[in-house]
């Protein structure tokens, strides 16, 4: 059972991410964009990790598929299928593209990955919170650092000129 | 009597009891399920059919007039005659529009009100799914109702439409913030996001405890339904209709049931994360009590609501937005600070709660002389009486 909703949610996952590349309307491939996200959150439920699937939905489907529509809406000609589907930089972004899957894929097929014996724990979410002040307090608070900062700089940024 | 006590838990023991002999354990469970879901679905829709005659008394009665009193005794069938007459409506979908996703839209925003139901518990053990991220799940599945009507607004090929769809993502971003700010003060004094011990450790309802999270999450609540005085998305007088300009019958009525839908959620969330939920006299001793004062509860937050829509004359987008960033989420920021610290007290339970009274209150009176003193200033600045 496990098995087939893990097929379901990887082939509703990858089949989304592949319209999101070749569809030639922006608006749609970001709509496809959020059903790739709705395919993780439910990879993330058959991992026991709910938190991680409401997570997954609240930032990636309410707020930045929210920000790339608003993004797409706003730009000029982009939404126009008749604009050529590559640029003079393309090439270039291709192969960074692929060195990356490379890198990617050698990382995900070399390192151990190390799984914990036994059931999940059922109540993982205080876990998460207390590892959160207490182990990796300096993490957590270095990634809130950078959240402050990319904040304080979309104000200056927005701010008008006085 | 012993059942009657329990009437519901016992009647749906006796029912699995009943069809597990004719059935398998699984079929059982795929039927208990589909069951359980087809009532939690089904509950928009009845939202709608007793909300729209409720509102329509409501209103009716503060603007000084009857409200619907022709269908039916008092107009209660007021509600089935309008679906009808919106399901015999011709299907009308504008020529250059983004047909899949025109279509999808109204399914998707009833989605989203539908999806709430699960994690509302009606009684003890009544609940859909007890879910250990309850909480965070209700926020989450809002998102939902941001991109359906984002969709709706630029799959409309209409501007009015696409302007409404723009303030509908505006508004509701921003009074995310100080709902899920409300929300997680309640999470932080229950410890869990357990809709069904959320309800359980409210030996005392907590808008007495925390009146600014309180008023600040049912603020926020109208907003994200988008009721007047927020309904800005659907400004009559200024956008037609917003994002649903274009639609017409039934897909038209999604909407309209997704609206009802997620206000009789948003009231029920209330019920249970401020109001004590199922809880009430003798509601310990008889559990069936539970749902009764449920509905209560939440029947009681739709009529303020409907007071407030009644009352109040809409916002401007700036003042709203202004309203949610300068004054809803500093109250609730500082309302967090003080409950965390209060939390850390070494004081018996109820001692902290009066600590978090105090603070509350002690909030609730810096803001609102706030408000009336920059009220004052705009005032003088402006030559407007009242200064």
């Amino acid at each position: 059972m496990q098995h087939v909703m893990f097929f379901l949610f990887a082939i509703i996952t990858l089949g989304a991410a592949i319209m999101v590349v070749t569809t030639r309307n922006l608006l749609r491939s970001a709509l496809w964009l959020i059903l790739v996200f709705f395919g993780i959150a439910g990879i993330f439920v058959l991992l026991n990790a709910e938190f991680l699937a409401v997570v997954q939905i609240l930032v990636y489907v309410g707020a930045i598929a929210t920000l790339i529509i608003f993004a797409v809406m706003l730009t000029r000609q982009v939404m126009d299928p008749k604009q050529p589907r590559f640029n003079d930089q393309a090439r270039v972004v291709a192969g960074f593209a692929t060195l990356l899957f490379v890198v990617l894929a050698v990382i995900v097929t070399r390192v151990a990955w190390p799984v914990a014996i036994g059931a999940a724990p059922v109540d993982a979410i205080q876990q998460l919170g207390m590892d959160f002040v207490g182990p990796y307090a300096v993490p957590f608070e270095v990634a809130s650092v950078l959240l402050v900062v990319a904040m304080i700089g979309a104000i200056i940024i927005a701010r008008e000129h006085e | 009597m012993d059942y009657i006590r329990d009437f519901f838990i016992n009647f749906a023991h006796s029912w699995t009891t009943w069809i597990s002999g004719g059935l398998p354990g699984w079929a059982v469970t795929v039927v208990n399920f589909l069951l359980g879901g087809l009532i939690l679905v089904m509950m928009p829709v009845i939202a709608t059919l007793a909300l729209t005659w409720m509102e329509r008394k409501v209103i009716g009665r503060i603007q000084n007039r009857l409200g619907p009193n022709r269908v039916g005794p008092w107009g209660i069938f007021q509600a089935i005659a309008d679906a009808v007459k919106m399901l015999i409506k011709e299907d009308i979908i504008p020529d250059r529009a983004d047909r899949p996703v025109f279509n999808l839209a109204p399914i998707l925003i009833f989605v989203g009100a539908a999806m709430l139901w699960a994690v509302i518990p009606f009684g003890r053990r009544m609940i859909g799914q007890d879910l250990n991220i309850g909480a965070l799940y209700v926020v989450a599945i809002g998102s939902i109702t941001t991109v359906a009507v984002l969709m709706a607004g630029w799959a409309s090929n209409n501007k009015f439409a696409l302007i409404g769809a723009f303030r509908v993502v505006a508004q509701l971003l921003s009074y995310e913030i100080p709902m899920v700010l409300s929300i997680g003060v309640v999470v932080l004094v229950v410890g869990s996001m357990r809709m069904g011990t959320i309800v359980e450790s409210q030996w005392v309802p907590f808008c007495l405890v925390l009146p600014v999270a309180f008023i600040t999450y049912v603020l926020a609540a109208i907003a994200e339904t988008g009721r007047a005085p927020f309904d800005l998305l659907e400004a009559d007088s200024e956008i037609v209709a917003g994002y649903f300009v274009e639609y017409s019958g039934l897909k038209f009525g999604w909407f309209y049931i997704a609206e009802y839908g997620n206000l009789m959620a948003v009231s029920a969330i209330t019920t249970t994360l401020f109001l004590g939920g199922w809880r009430g006299p003798f509601a310990g001793a008889a559990p069936v009590l539970g749902p009764l004062y449920f509905i209560i509860k939440t029947v009681l937050v739709i009529f303020v609501l409907m007071w407030i829509r009644g009352t109040l004359p809409r916002f401007r987008i700036d003042q709203m937005l202004a309203f949610a960033w300068k004054v809803l989420v500093p109250a609730a920021l500082v309302n967090l600070l003080w409950v965390a610290a209060a939390l850390k007290l070494p004081v018996p339970q109820a001692v902290q709660y009066a600590v978090m009274l105090v603070g509350n209150l002690a909030i609730l009176g810096v803001t609102l002389t706030l408000l009336g003193q920059s009220a004052k200033q705009h005032a003088k600045r402006h030559g407007l009486a009242g200064a």
